[in-house]
């Protein structure tokens, strides 16, 4: 279990990590989501052991690695462009860690073909790094990653420099590869769609500390506030005034804001509520409505059929799905 | 981070080669001026500005450097200008060709356009000790420098600017005189002010081709100490020399750091294209005409002439030179010299890539300042003259011990030279090796040594090996420096050329001799080009 406890880290006095703490279970995989500039590569990086924390705690199983250099560490990470050695085939990056740790090489030869095995490149031993596609390239980084046993493997943006088609592709395989190896894993990336595909947990940074760290569902159903809402792609956030227009009665507290969630609005003839249509665009498989509900606030909701802009819908909230937050 | 201990324990060896080997000549050779009897004095130094002669020595050296930079540029930008824009069959080719140059041995370009140029020229003039043969060598010289130095920036400039110009209104040479010339300055600076450099501390081309009637403060910093003894005199003329050359160098740096300031012009698209119009053609024509005019036809001519006997074409001077006949003023076996030159340039390079290498490692690990005063200290050696260099051995290392005898002075002399080419070979290379890569070794479970001899080592050792071959070609070609230290039993190659040239009767052999240096010259420097054109690319 990874422990990292109120670490923070400062580049020329401005922190990149500012008193972040992250708790990852084994055989979890765990994602680590943010801005740019949020402080998540740092954080790879201070657990890998490539920067020292100026404050704080890093501990593997209760002791910590802080005074730990980075190849003694057993944390394997992948890094965004890979940093294949150029200088090596694909057999000689994978078999790198290996080496390192003095296994003999009829071990090493098993295992480096186990790993391009798992990772879908059976027989590419002798191919040269310099030939091989983006997607290969990734996989080859994943193998080398892998190949050595590490007890933390950290990815950071593994698949940012793919394209989509291929991203969502490996994503999945990469999960059942995480799942394959029982590897306890932390993953770091901008990407909503990625850090919800492959995480049993998300935690959310930015500014340099941990403000989220749920289930994607939880997360997704009950964000602790604002910021976090927006960030991971909700929309519909609504004052409580705004609310008690629509005939939704705020819960007593702190509460400022809410969420309607747009599966929670249902477009019908006879709904008790009415806006104007400001827009309705085809997204594949759906048309996403906006509902305008005058001064330039609006609701978005999905529909099956698209609806003439300028008309006059009807709808219902359900009020149950609503998520309260201070904001 | 500071810099690491180990960092600085690997900083001492070059420092205290650099030390003992350059600072402490240098500082002697001051001394010798100044305080020439024991005592502090000036006589030197007003004699220099005094005497009519060493007037008009230091008069002629500013300005043959001054013509030979304007026409090396006036002929460099046109070819700059060809190969930065222009595709046309034999466009890779030409280009190195009018590299090889560069890479030949002052010596051997001075034998080269005394074959042209001199007594029993092919175009039947002699301009030998004139102005117009120490300029035309310069010229060939070093039109690489202008041709590299201004068409990389050249290949830099999205001809989309110029377009925008033409469209607004600017006519052809309008957008070159506004727009064109300007983005290029800096480059055109900085290659002048090395092109200037090179021709202000020109020595071999000058010694043979200015025959006595021209000389410059290098051949009169070796006049005055090998063949009148004037230590002081030659010490007062290496000083104003050094004055000199420290302000040549503040103009190249200034020059060349408004260069590296990134120009966000890079275009998207290959620049270079085929020649549309006839115009475009005819230039090209001239352009690659004059090209082959200047660097290839005195090439041809050395080696037609070498060949050349009175009883027509053969070997005779060839064969003379390795059985020498009984008759001939040969005194140096030349074969006993190529044996010298090889035998030298064995622990020159190890010394230069050793002490290179450790530089390197210096340059690229140490943090901030401390790197970069080291790297500018092991630069400078590049700048001083050759002749300041082994002038400065002849005064200074006589103490703790006596060196001047040893024949090790010969091999540290061409390394001194040479380190400048390893550190600027390997250096961007190591600088190049990812962080990441490192990176990535250290959490695969690479200790930090593993990880040198794993990734770095692997990475930099072509780079190495190039700078090896800078080194042998340094060393096989030197003469500056050698002319002083060498004894008639350690006599080189180039040393061997230039007693041929001072014998009457021997100058077949002289430029048979000056075939072999240009080839095994030209070996080494095909060598580098091809290990620079496959490095691998990155991933």
């Amino acid at each position: 279990m990874l422990q990292v406890s109120r670490v923070t880290i400062r580049f020329d006095d401005t922190p990149a990590l500012d008193g972040a703490s992250l708790t990852v279970a084994d055989q979890s995989i765990h994602a680590l989501m943010g801005p740019s500039g949020s402080g998540k590569s740092t954080m790879l990086r201070a657990i890998a052991g490539l920067e020292d924390p100026d404050a704080g705690e890093i501990a593997w199983d209760g002791r910590s690695v802080l005074g730990v250099p980075v190849h003694k560490r057993g944390f394997g990470l992948m890094f965004q462009d890979y940093a294949l050695f150029p200088h090596r085939n694909v057999a000689g990056n994978v078999a790198f860690g290996l080496r390192m740790q003095r296994e003999d090489s009829a071990t090493i030869r098993r295992r480096v073909n186990e790993v391009l095995e798992l990772v879908g490149l059976p027989g590419y031993g002798d191919r040269s790094v310099g030939t091989l596609s983006g997607g290969e390239r990734q996989r080859v980084a994943l193998a080398r990653t892998l190949a050595p046993h590490p007890r933390l493997v950290l990815l950071d943006e593994p698949l940012g420099a793919l394209d989509r088609s291929l991203r969502e592709h490996l994503l999945v395989e990469m999960r059942s590869i995480f799942n394959q190896v029982d590897a306890t894993v932390l993953y770091v990336t901008h990407d909503r769609e990625e850090a919800f595909t492959i995480a049993d947990r998300v935690a959310i940074i930015r500014d340099g500390r941990i403000v989220a760290d749920d289930t994607p569902e939880d997360l997704w159903r009950r964000p602790p506030d604002g910021w976090t809402a927006r960030f991971i792609g909700l929309e519909n956030l609504c004052t409580a005034s705004r609310l008690t227009e629509l005939g939704v009665q705020p819960p007593r507290g702190t509460a400022t804001t809410g969420v309607i969630p747009p599966e929670a609005i249902t477009l019908s003839p006879t709904g008790s509520h009415t806006a104007t249509v400001t827009g309705s665009h085809f997204r594949g498989g759906a048309y996403r409505v906006e509902l305008g509900l005058g001064e330039g606030s609006t609701l978005v909701t999905w529909s099956p059929t698209g609806l003439e802009p300028d008309a006059v819908a009807r709808f219902d909230i359900d009020t149950a799905r609503i998520s309260w937050f201070e904001d | 981070m500071r810099t690491k201990p180990w960092v600085l324990l690997l900083a001492v060896v070059p420092a205290l080669f650099l030390a003992y080997f350059f600072v402490y000549p240098l500082i002697t050779i001051l001394y010798t001026g100044l305080v020439p009897d024991g005592r502090f004095a000036t006589s030197a130094f007003v004699e220099i500005v005094t005497d009519p002669t060493m007037r008009s020595v230091a008069w002629f050296t500013l300005w043959q450097a001054f013509l030979s930079t304007v026409f090396t540029v006036a002929l460099g930008l046109p070819a700059a200008y060809v190969f930065a824009r222009y595709r046309f069959p034999g466009r890779s080719l030409f280009r190195s060709l009018t590299l090889i140059p560069f890479v030949l041995p002052t010596l051997v370009v001075g034998v080269t356009f005394l074959a042209v140029l001199g007594p029993g020229s092919p175009f039947g003039i002699d301009l030998r000790g004139t102005i117009w043969a120490i300029l035309i060598a310069h010229v060939f010289y070093n039109l690489a420098i202008v041709i590299r130095g201004v068409g990389v920036l050249w290949e830099q400039i999205d001809p989309h600017i110029e377009d925008a110009a033409r469209s607004l209104g600017a006519g052809r040479w309008r957008v070159f005189r506004e727009v064109t010339l300007p983005l290029l300055k800096p480059a055109i600076l900085s290659s002048s002010a090395l092109v200037f450099l090179f021709s202000f501390t020109s020595f071999g081309v000058i010694l043979i081709l200015g025959d006595l009637h021209h000389s410059t403060l290098e051949v009169e910093i070796w006049r005055q100490a090998t063949a009148f003894l004037r230590l002081d005199l030659a010490s007062a003329l290496a000083v104003l020399q050094l004055v000199g050359v420290t302000a040549i160098l503040l103009v190249y740096g200034k020059a060349s750091k408004r260069t590296a300031g990134e120009l966000p012009l890079r275009p998207s698209f290959e620049v270079a294209r085929r020649p549309r119009t006839a115009g475009e053609r005819a230039f090209i024509a001239a352009t690659l005409g004059m090209l082959g005019l200047i660097v290839i036809t005195p090439i041809g001519v050395l080696i037609v002439r070498s060949l050349n006997t009175p009883s027509g074409l053969s070997l005779t001077h060839y064969v003379n030179l390795f059985n020498p006949p009984r008759s001939s003023a040969i005194f140096v076996s030349p074969v006993d010299a190529i044996g010298n030159s090889l035998r030298f340039a064995i622990p020159a390079v190890v010394i230069a890539a050793g002490i290179g290498l450790m530089a390197g490692v210096v340059i690229v690990s140490a943090k901030g300042r401390s790197g970069r005063i080291f790297d500018t200290m092991l630069m400078l050696p590049l700048g001083t003259s050759a002749v300041t260099i082994g002038f400065g051995f002849l005064v200074a290392l006589d103490q703790p011990v006596d060196l001047r005898a040893s024949a090790m002075l010969i091999p540290i002399a061409h390394a001194l030279v040479a380190i400048p080419f390893v550190i600027r070979s390997t250096v961007p290379v190591m600088e190049s090796v990812q962080r990441r890569l490192r990176e990535a070794a250290a959490v695969l479970g690479a200790s930090p040594r593993q990880a040198w001899r794993e990734v770095d080592f692997p990475l930099v050792s072509r780079a190495l090996a190039v700078g090896a071959l800078f080194a042998f070609a340094i060393s096989i070609g030197e003469f500056g420096a050698t002319s002083f230290i060498a004894r008639p039993s350690s006599s080189t190659i180039p040393v061997a050329i230039f007693r041929l040239l001072g014998r009457p009767g021997t100058f077949g052999e002289a430029m048979a001799m000056a075939v072999i240096l240009m080839v095994i010259t030209g070996i080494a420097a095909m060598g580098i080009e091809s290990m620079r054109g496959t490095r691998s690319g990155g991933v």
